[in-house]
């Protein structure tokens, strides 16, 4: 970690701006949280980065229910409960659960409560969590239910911008690809709409922003410009460029998917006239809509952000847990 | 007028009672369903495809001798915001009763979205009206808004 990244760190922790309001315990979405709560958890996120090992779940039992495969968040939120001392128990696939007998997940939430201290789960169905959080006694984190909410990944998107500006507020944020169906820049902007940014919208013509959030993004004053072209000169004043996959199945016209499909690249010559303070997110996996030779620069901090997924859902956890 | 008048008369009077009115022609047999009307005992009497002023083609449905609280009513909104309830006493129209959208739905509507939780598991549905004037509503597990065309009752 640099000087500087220990100096914002320093600050996100030293601001007592950065208070929450523990009432709430299961984590579904981020509708709920206000820019109090949405700073509140980054701050514990900066504490746990700062000191990563600590025994506060010793003794709790944190079940993973992923219904539906995902290496990363599963691995993320495993690493997490470790590192504060706590156990897992859960299933990585859904074939070898009860559920592929025909079990309801009513059942099976109510089952695994028995057990365990917190469910962490995925599923494909969307609305998922949030019924398994009416139903069970024990809080749930939602990580991820179809396409509908993937809260963690939003709050550690977050944290990266925090960690890498220094600020939340005021951001010019670039999002590019696939900004109709993607789950996470539509999180974003419902996240920060406490923060003041002004939003860039570039994507293919399939794939635009869709109407509903554009509409959200003018009820909540949020500045916004949409462009079709993605180049150096579009990405100049970023502070922030969020690349996401434009995948193929998301074409209902092929040709026109083999028409734009390398027009949303990253590319490192790109990055030539951009602001010193840029930095590239992603939410992974990639595929080729960042060239491999962006890795390299400075800028590019989509490793980085991954590794902040750790500290946001050890917060998150313990924050579920009411253990801050 | 005169047309409308004679399609009134296509429905014999009742002397206490609801009268239903002004309900889409297609969405007649859903009000008879959400009101349990197969299990009443008394006359009812039920129209379809009668030309209306304002509507082009009309249902109407009168109940004798049956009086419907705000909370079973409420729920024809969903499918029929413009319904009005006339209540008949002595073959007069006692009172004549537009029926409100409520704040939430229960258990009444099916979720349009196919990957709704609420499709797949044994549970009741809630939706929240989020626009009272064009009746849409939102599912409060996948967050999915349904228009008022696309309700569909479960």
């Amino acid at each position: 970690m640099g000087t500087n990244q220990k100096q914002i760190l320093k600050h996100i922790l030293s601001n007592t701006d950065y208070s929450m309001d523990n009432s709430s315990r299961s984590l579904i979405s981020l509708e709920g949280l206000d820019r109090n709560d949405i700073l509140g958890l980054l701050r514990q996120a900066a504490t746990f980065e700062a000191k990563p090992d600590r025994k506060i779940l010793d003794g709790k039992v944190v079940a993973t229910l992923f219904f539906e495969p995902s290496t990363r968040t599963r691995l993320s939120f495993e690493t997490a409960v470790n590192r504060l001392g706590g156990r897992v128990i859960g299933f990585s696939d859904a074939a070898t659960t009860s559920s592929s007998k025909g079990e309801t997940l009513k059942d099976t939430i109510m089952m695994v409560s028995n057990y365990a201290d917190l469910i962490i789960m995925r599923h494909y169905l969307e609305g998922a969590a949030k019924y398994a959080s009416e139903i069970s006694p024990v809080p749930i984190i939602n990580a991820g239910d179809g396409a509908n909410q993937h809260p963690s990944q939003t709050m550690l998107d977050l944290y990266s911008m925090l960690k890498t500006q220094g600020r939340l507020d005021g951001l010019e944020i670039f999002l590019v690809g696939d900004l109709k169906y993607g789950r996470t820049v539509h999180s974003m902007l419902t996240a920060m709409r406490f923060f003041n940014p002004t939003f860039h919208f570039i994507s293919p013509e399939e794939l635009r922003m869709p109407a509903e959030y554009k509409e959200f993004c003018r009820e909540n004053g949020i500045r916004f410009t949409e462009h079709s072209e993605f180049n150096e000169n579009v990405i100049s004043e970023a502070d922030i460029i969020y690349m996401t996959r434009v995948q193929r199945e998301r074409f209902t016209d092929l040709m026109e998917y083999e028409r734009v499909k390398d027009s949303f690249i990253l590319r490192n010559d790109m990055l030539a006239g951009t602001k010193p303070n840029l930095r590239i997110l992603h939410p992974l996996p990639r595929v080729n809509e960042i060239s491999q030779d962006v890795d390299s620069n400075p800028k590019a901090y989509y490793f980085q952000q991954a590794k902040n997924g750790l500290f946001v859902r050890e917060a998150l956890i313990c924050n579920a847990l009411n253990l801050l | 007028m005169e047309k409308a008048k004679k399609s009134e008369q296509l429905v014999a009077a009742i002397e206490n009672g609801t009268v239903i009115d002004h309900i889409p022609s297609d969405k007649v047999f859903d009000v008879v369903n959400l009101l349990g009307l197969t299990s009443i005992t008394t006359p009812i009497t039920i129209g379809a495809n009668l030309s209306s002023h304002k509507m082009g083609s009309k249902g109407i449905i009168k109940i004798a001798d049956r009086y419907f609280s705000e909370d079973e009513c409420s729920k024809l909104s969903v499918i029929a915001p413009n319904i009005v309830l006339n209540i008949i006493r002595n073959y007069e129209v006692a009172e004549k009763k537009a029926i409100p959208m409520p704040d939430e739905v229960r258990g009444i509507v099916k979720c349009c979205n196919p990957m709704c939780i609420t499709n797949h598991e044994p549970m009741q549905t809630v939706f929240r009206v989020v626009d009272k004037t064009n009746g849409t509503l939102r599912c409060r597990y996948c967050g999915k808004d349904i228009p008022k065309d696309d309700v569909k009752l479960l």
